[in-house]
Parts: C-alpha cells; sequence; structure tokens
C-alpha cells in the first residue's frame, strides 16, 4: 500500500504540492487528473524518488521510501514523458544497461523479450536517437518495466503518440492491471483510460480537488470542469 | 564494480557512435599547442619553464570540454534520471562517471603528448614514463574535482560557463604542482627531488576522490 502524509513541495516561494493526504490500495489503478500546474509531474517525481519533498512522508508497505530509497526504487518502474533513455545507444543496449543496474537475471534475454512484447523488436539494434516520439515511449516503458516493478508511475505516457502507440501500450497497462501491479498515471487523455482506472485523483493548485471511485466519463467530466471553471 | 564497468561501458559505446567528445577534445588540443607554439619564441633558456605550463594548460583547457560534454549526454532526454531511479548508490555512479572521465581524458593527452614533443622539440627520450606518471596524477585530479563540479552545473541553465567558473580555481593546486614537476623532470631533475609537489598531487587526488564519494548523492539529485 502507498500512503502519502502531508506531502509538500516548494520551489523557492511557490508550492507545487500543499499538503496532500491519500493512500492506494496494492494492485490499484488510479489516474491522476488535473490541469496543466497542477503539480502531477512533481507528485509522481516525489513518489519515484528522484525529487525530494519539502515536507511530508511517502511509505510503501509502511516503508519511508526515503529512508530506505534502495529497496523501494527495485520495487518502482516510472514512465515520464522524457524515455530517460541514452540517445546514442540502441534500444536494446538501452534496456540491457539499465537491466544490468537493477541486477536483472540475464539482461539480454530480458531486454529482448520485453522488445518483443512492445513490437519493437524488428528495430531493437537501431539507435533511440533515430526513433519516433512513440517508439521512445514504448522504449521508455520497456525500461520502467525490464525489473518488473510492482509500482508503476507513469506521467503522461500517452503525449505525442499515435494510435498504434496509444494502443499498445493501453494494452500494456491492462496486462499489468490484470498482473495486480499497483498503477498510478497522470494523464490529459481521460478517455484512452478512464476504463482501465479504478480511482481518479484531481489535483488543482497542487492539492487534492476531489478522489472519486465513480470512473463514468460524462460525470467526471461535468463535475471536473466545474471544479476546474471555479478555480480559474 | 558491475555497476561501474556498466557506466564506463555505456559512456564509451555512446562516444565511440558520436565522437563528439573526442573531436572537440582533440582539435581544441591541437589549436593551443600550435598557438603557444606560434605565437611563444621559446629559446632553449626559457623553454623548459614555459612549455610544461602550455602542456598543463592544453589538458586543462580541453579536459573541460570533455568533462562539460560528458554530463551533456547525461541530460539529454534526462538519461541521469533513469539513472538515478536505479537501486544503485550514488558513490558508485559518481565512480562510473570519474572513470570514464578519466580515460577520455588520458586517451586525448597520450595523443597530444607525441605533437607536444614535435612542435616544442624535444627529444623523444626524455623521462617519459615519469612525465606518464605526473600526467596520471595530475588527470585524476582533474577527472575527481571535474565529475563532481560537472555534475553541480547538470542542473543548472549557464552550465558550460559554470562548469569552468567553478573548476579553474579548484584545480590551481593540481596544476601548480603539475607544472612544477614536468619542468624539473624536463630540465633532467629526477622524480624524488620533487617529492613534495608530488604529495600534494596525491593528496589532492584522495582528499576530491574521497570528497566526490561523499557529495556526490547531494549534487546530483533534484532539489
Amino acid at each position: 500500500m502507498i500512503s502519502v502524509n502531508n506531502l509538500q513541495k516548494r520551489y523557492g516561494g511557490i508550492s507545487a504540492l500543499k499538503g496532500l493526504h491519500f493512500e492506494i490500495s496494492k494492485g490499484e489503478f488510479v489516474l491522476i487528473f488535473g490541469p496543466n500546474g497542477a503539480g502531477k509531474s512533481t507528485l509522481l517525481k516525489i513518489l519515484s524518488t528522484i525529487l525530494a519533498p519539502t515536507e511530508g512522508e511517502v511509505y510503501i508497505d509502511d516503508i519511508n521510501i526515503y529512508k530506505t530509497s534502495h529497496e523501494i526504487r527495485r520495487r518502482i518502474g516510472f514512465v515520464s514523458h522524457e524515455p530517460f533513455l541514452y540517445e546514442n545507444l540502441s534500444a536494446l543496449e538501452n534496456l540491457v544497461f539499465f537491466a544490468s543496474l537493477y541486477n536483472v537475471d540475464n539482461p539480454l534475454n530480458k531486454a529482448k523479450e520485453i522488445l518483443e512484447t512492445l513490437q519493437l523488436d524488428v528495430r531493437e539494434n537501431e539507435l533511440v536517437r533515430n526513433y519516433s516520439r512513440g517508439m521512445k515511449q514504448r522504449v521508455a516503458l520497456a525500461r520502467a518495466l525490464i525489473h518488473e516493478p510492482d509500482i508503476l508511475y507513469l506521467d503522461e505516457p500517452f503525449s505525442g503518440l499515435d494510435l498504434l502507440g496509444t494502443s499498445i501500450i493501453t494494452n500494456i497497462l491492462k496486462n499489468l492491471k490484470a498482473q495486480g501491479k499497483t498503477i498510478l498515471m497522470s494523464t490529459h487523455s481521460f478517455d484512452d483510460c478512464a476504463d482501465l482506472a479504478e480511482r481518479i485523483l484531481v489535483l488543482i493548485n497542487g492539492e487534492i480537488a476531489f478522489m472519486t471511485s465513480d470512473v463514468n466519463k460524462d460525470h467526471f467530466k461535468q463535475k471536473y470542469l466545474e471544479l476546474v471553471s471555479i478555480n480559474n | 564494480m558491475k555497476t561501474i564497468i556498466s557506466i564506463v561501458r555505456k559512456d564509451f559505446i555512446s562516444e565511440f557512435r558520436s565522437r563528439d567528445m573526442f573531436i572537440s577534445m582533440f582539435t581544441f588540443s591541437l589549436i593551443i599547442i600550435f598557438v603557444f607554439n606560434l605565437v611563444l619564441d621559446l629559446t632553449s633558456n626559457i623553454k623548459n619553464i614555459v612549455s610544461p605550463a602550455v602542456l598543463w594548460i592544453t589538458f586543462l583547457f580541453s579536459g573541460s570540454i570533455g568533462l562539460s560534454r560528458s554530463y551533456s549526454l547525461e541530460k539529454e532526454s534526462e538519461a541521469i534520471k533513469g539513472l538515478l531511479l536505479a537501486p544503485v548508490d550514488r558513490s558508485l555512479i559518481y565512480m562510473g562517471k570519474f572513470f570514464s572521465n578519466l580515460i577520455f581524458l588520458l586517451i586525448i593527452e597520450i595523443i597530444t603528448i607525441p605533437i607536444f614533443i614535435i612542435l616544442f622539440n624535444y627529444d623523444f627520450s626524455i623521462k617519459i614514463i615519469e612525465i606518464m606518471l605526473v600526467i596520471f596524477l595530475g588527470t585524476i585530479g582533474f577527472s575527481t574535482v571535474g565529475t563532481l563540479f560537472s555534475a553541480i552545473s547538470l542542473n543548472t541553465r549557464l552550465r558550460e560557463v559554470l562548469l569552468p567558473i567553478l573548476y579553474f580555481p579548484i584545480i590551481i593546486p593540481v596544476l601548480l604542482n603539475a607544472v612544477r614537476i614536468t619542468t624539473s623532470l624536463l630540465s633532467g631533475e629526477s622524480l624524488s627531488s620533487n617529492s613534495s609537489s608530488l604529495q600534494v598531487l596525491i593528496a589532492f587526488d584522495i582528499i576530491f576522490f574521497s570528497a566526490g564519494l561523499l557529495l556526490y548523492e547531494y549534487v546530483i539529485e533534484e532539489s
């Protein structure tokens, strides 16, 4: 279970997150929704341990993630809008490199297997530099999954993807959900993934505006638009 | 150890593909040596005093280009964040980057030395092994400080400018002592007559390598 207590992040005088409290159960799929600048990316960066909070704590199964970062990092996969890949390496070389950092057994086989799942095996030896945005994003997902994490954070994984890329990633997310992985995803493409979500967390101006288990598209959109227009 | 080797290997494959760093460092080294050789009228009296300084300034300037470039590769597509997400001790990342930088700098220096010997009219029978030892110790100093300071400047807007501003003042003890020992060796003196300068170089390397291991975690992570 992920437990977030009084999470705050300030950049100078600007508060990006203003004391968030929430919990996510094991195996749950939660969507983070909110306008630009709401703090979605900041929240996911903090949860994935690449950014330190100004105040507050995050626990995964009662373990403080900042006190035992290494152990927690083995359990986390993170996909951002930036792919976090080396452009002068091929997709295969990137994955083998990252697999070696996670001490994955037989990194080459694991990398090949995951590239095949993501339908990138035909171009696995091409440099990432020459990939399209959608292909880079798929390799980024492969990087995040190479060590088989139980928790997956995704920050706008569909941005810049074509229909094929969106469909491949959506199918993979469905499989991961079926495997019982805990998934927290921020997105603006509500229609692409609303069916997967069990709960939606709406962030506005660094605060939780509401959390709902009602993932009916029409109900949610109406409520969300009302809130955003009030806050604007 | 496996992590360090993976990082070094990754940096080498990446550099082998682009060759950006090698080409820019080597070209810059050549230009500096040629320019100094053209503008300085080195009579035999002052040659042994001036030429070691030229050599080390060449290493310093071309090295700063290489150090800056090594982190540009990490910044592309924010690959460094992929590295930081991994359950890897930050000191191992420091060591990986330190060894990559050290090897890159040494390769350029080894290529530069024969050009220096020819242009400055030295004999290849100079105390090359002793000089290489000094170059090795000096380059460790460049790489310990450079790896740490390149990481500091990584998340700043002015990183190309910030690195030399931070790096050059700190590296002065290495530069002074390395020039002093090289001057002495080119004048025919032995390495043992420079033991105090040699001790300063070794002490600097140990202190800054240890500082890098301890501080890297704090400088590399986003705050």
